[in-house]
């Protein structure tokens, strides 16, 4: 008969076994990231894009390797969520890429105050022709206390309203240039049984778009400029009551339907809703029109598609050619990283470069570039592309989405409190008092 | 004290410790150093990315004040009573009815498994496409039998959201369950139900009277997973809802998340992180202690 093991020993093993893991663990924390290896050296750089986009950046990343014998570029990409999160931890861990993506504003700005981020000013203003590249309204996104912390790698993405023609024609109606214009919209549309707005509520962050629009024409940038410089109470300027006010109003007046709340947008539920003639308008970024060409190309080649820019409110103060939205997508470099010469190389080879451009306003995109209207009109769908690159170059301000300009914490409050505004769960002042909470955290 | 010689005690208790070993060593590194590591690091001010600040006691002083935790921690109690409530009775019906030797129920026993074989990522993509408003299967389904004022925005109703993910959450695990209750419900010896049959029991007799009481032990161990592994579920509620609308699905396990990692407040995760693990363990040695299981005693007495 087996002799029953004695606590004593038990314990004994189990604190013998947890101290030998501990000590090894902790001795197994090397350093990562690249280097050097038989004379080449290799920068691994992170990226979240997909389709066309993807392989346009995997040939350029494959000619710039070819044609630089000494560096070797490895690309890695990631889906959208779960990026943000995967590059914050690499951060902490002190083992990020050498080059990463990102939007700029409040997120990267934390990175730069965590000393995680390579200040590229010098190298940009050596080379003036690389600096003069970009288009100045963009470069905000990655300025902080005057000095540039990434360049550009997308097409621009500002927010406009995407609608159907072929309804818009059969109820007799324009696209509305004013607030209450939209309301007379919306109410027509109403009474013929047509959705009249399609918004993907249960993403949350679609309904960003509508508070950065209203507050920019109600109160102008200096609203929500007060609420980044974290001044305190600068939640309740009445530019942010009187926009939640008017979004409330557009949701009783039923612009979004009942269900806007359970639409989700990343499986494409609220695309779909416009481009099956189920719902008239939709407000979203310009790469709307791209999802609408990979998933019903005919909607647009037949003419169904057209824009305009958000309404203006009358007595607003904002200058109506005032944009919101994704300034572009920026890369990188992350202070760890063991190879800045060779990333600022690809940076300024590989990344915008003419060719990539080409390819990319081909591909439906904008990249804030300068001198590129010759190419632009002569692209397909030139027409769109054109007015996307009018509105950035005659926009004297270009607002990143709030999720992207605010830290953290702030961020997440928003969308959960944009939730509750649009489900009539709390009033606008209510909006203010929890935002007001989150300044000086 | 038993006739053994000293020297093979010693030797059978070095044999069991070299046997046990590895695994405990897994359970060491995996769960318990860092358990460890999170008591640590909730007395941390930490946003993951700069230099971390000792704020003792702080977080943990916080635990009750902020109106979002708390409700947070109602809605974990709800979630356990509800997933018991609803998994229990199916899981348990569903488990004897596949137990008969009849050939065409292990047939539909293989259709009732398939639930768990998918990823719960999987499951949740599909059941948000399913439940759409505009083109989900659900409201189509429901529109075409002429019930349409029942199709709505399930996922977006803060009414409804929370009971539409516990009935999904079911819905994932309620075949697990019938496989424990399908084993415990085969165990039971048939001696019992023929002594039953030639007293005259009838149908419901015999299941109240024999089968219940003999599933005891897997009723409580059923239980015990369902309520510890409810407290803890987190990946379902994130693909489907991330907690929303507003507060409405957000439990404990997503308040942690998306303090740690959404908001960038490692230290008050890590807090919340090690309330949810001393919460899970003291529940499941209550329910153990309450329920007599580790007094083990037989259910086989007098066969």
């Amino acid at each position: 008969m087996q002799e029953k093991i004695s606590r004593r020993h038990f314990l004994q093993v189990t604190g013998s076994v947890s101290l030998a893991t501990l000590v090894s663990g902790c001795g197994a924390f090397g350093v990562g990231g690249q280097g050097t290896s038989g004379g080449s050296t290799t920068i691994t750089v992170w990226d979240i894009r997909t389709g066309n986009d993807q392989t346009i950046i995997k040939d350029q990343t494959a000619a710039f390797n070819s044609q630089h014998s000494g560096m070797r570029v490895v690309i890695e990409f990631f889906q959208n969520d779960p990026y943000k999160q995967k590059l914050q931890v690499a951060m902490g861990a002190k083992h990020p890429p050498d080059i990463f993506f990102g939007w700029g504003g409040g997120i990267l700005k934390s990175y730069v105050d965590a000393g995680d981020v390579y200040d590229m000013t010098g190298a940009l203003n050596t080379d003036s022709s690389w600096k003069n590249r970009y288009l100045p309204s963009v470069m905000t996104g990655v300025t902080f206390n005057g000095k540039i912390y990434g360049v550009p790698n997308s097409g621009a993405q500002p927010v406009v309203f995407l609608y159907n023609k072929d309804l818009f024609a059969k109820y007799h109606l324009t696209p509305p240039a004013t607030w209450n214009d939209l309301l007379q919209t919306v109410g027509q549309l109403k009474q013929n049984g047509v959705l009249p707005i399609a918004l993907g509520g249960g993403s949350k962050w679609p309904y960003l778009m509508y508070e950065e629009y209203l507050v920019d024409r109600v109160g102008g940038p200096s609203a929500f400029d007060a609420v980044v410089a974290n001044q305190p109470n600068s939640w309740s300027n009445p530019a942010f009551i009187k926009a939640n006010s008017m979004i409330q109003q557009l949701v009783s007046a039923g612009a979004f339907g009942t269900n806007f709340a359970s639409v989700v947008y990343d499986t494409g539920q609220a695309s779909a809703l416009l481009y099956t003639g189920k719902a008239a308008m939709h407000l979203m970024g310009v790469w709307e029109f791209n999802a609408i060409q990979s998933n019903s190309p005919d909607f647009i080649s037949s003419g169904k598609l057209g824009w305009f820019p958000f309404p203006t409110v009358e007595g607003g103060t904002g200058d109506p050619k005032n944009l919101a939205g994704n300034l572009c997508n920026f890369y990188s470099i992350a202070s760890a990283s063991k190879a800045p010469q060779t990333s600022l190389t690809y940076l300024k080879e590989a990344v915008l470069s003419d060719d990539e451009v080409s390819k990319f306003i081909n591909n439906g995109e904008v990249p804030p570039v300068q001198g590129i209207e010759s190419k632009l009109s002569g692209a397909p769908h030139g027409d769109w592309l054109l007015f996307i690159y009018h509105s950035i170059l005659q926009a004297p301000h270009y607002q990143l989405s709030w999720d992207q300009a605010l830290p953290a914490q702030p961020a997440q409050a928003l969308l959960t409190n944009l939730d509750q505004l649009f489900l009539s769960q709390i009033s606008p002042p209510q909006f203010s008092a929890n935002m007001n909470q989150t300044l000086g955290s | 004290m038993s006739a053994i010689p000293k020297r093979r005690q010693q030797r059978a208790n070095w044999t069991a410790v070299v046997w046990t070993a590895p695994a405990l060593a897994f359970f060491a590194v995996f769960a318990l150093v860092p358990l460890l590591v999170a008591i640590y690091l909730s007395f941390l001010r930490w946003d993951g990315i700069s230099q971390a600040s000792w704020v003792g006691l702080k977080n943990w002083a916080t635990l009750f004040s902020d109106p979002v935790t708390s409700h947070a921690i109602v809605l974990s109690i709800e979630i356990m009573v509800l997933s018991w409530i609803l998994e229990t009775p199916f899981a348990l019906l569903l488990g004897v009815f596949l137990a008969g030797p009849q050939r065409y129920r292990s047939l539909l026993g293989i259709f009732y498994f398939v639930p768990l074989l998918f990823s719960t990522v999987a499951i949740g993509i599909t059941w948000v496409s399913l439940l759409d408003p505009n083109f989900g299967l659900i409201d189509i389904l429901l529109k075409s039998i002429g019930a349409s004022t029942l199709a709505q925005g399930w996922l977006g109703n803060p009414n409804l959201a929370f009971y539409v993910v516990t009935c999904v959450i079911a819905w994932q695990f309620i075949p697990f369950h019938t496989l424990l209750y399908l084993a415990g419900a085969r165990q039971i010896p048939h001696e019992l139900y023929e002594a039953a049959r030639i007293d005259g029991a009838g149908v419901l007799r015999k299941f109240f009277s024999i089968t219940l009481p003999q599933l005891r032990y897997t009723i409580v161990t059923s239980s015990v997973l369902i309520l510890t592994g409810a407290l803890t579920y987190f990946d379902l509620i994130w693909v489907m809802t991330q907690g929303g609308p507003g507060f409405a699905t957000r439990i404990l396990p997503v308040q942690m998340y998306i303090s740690a990692f959404q908001n960038q407040q490692v230290g008050y995760g890590s807090m919340l992180a090690v309330l949810l693990a001393a919460a899970g363990i003291v529940l499941s040695l209550v329910l153990l202690r309450v329920t007599g299981f580790t007094k083990m005693a037989s259910q086989l007495e007098g066969l």
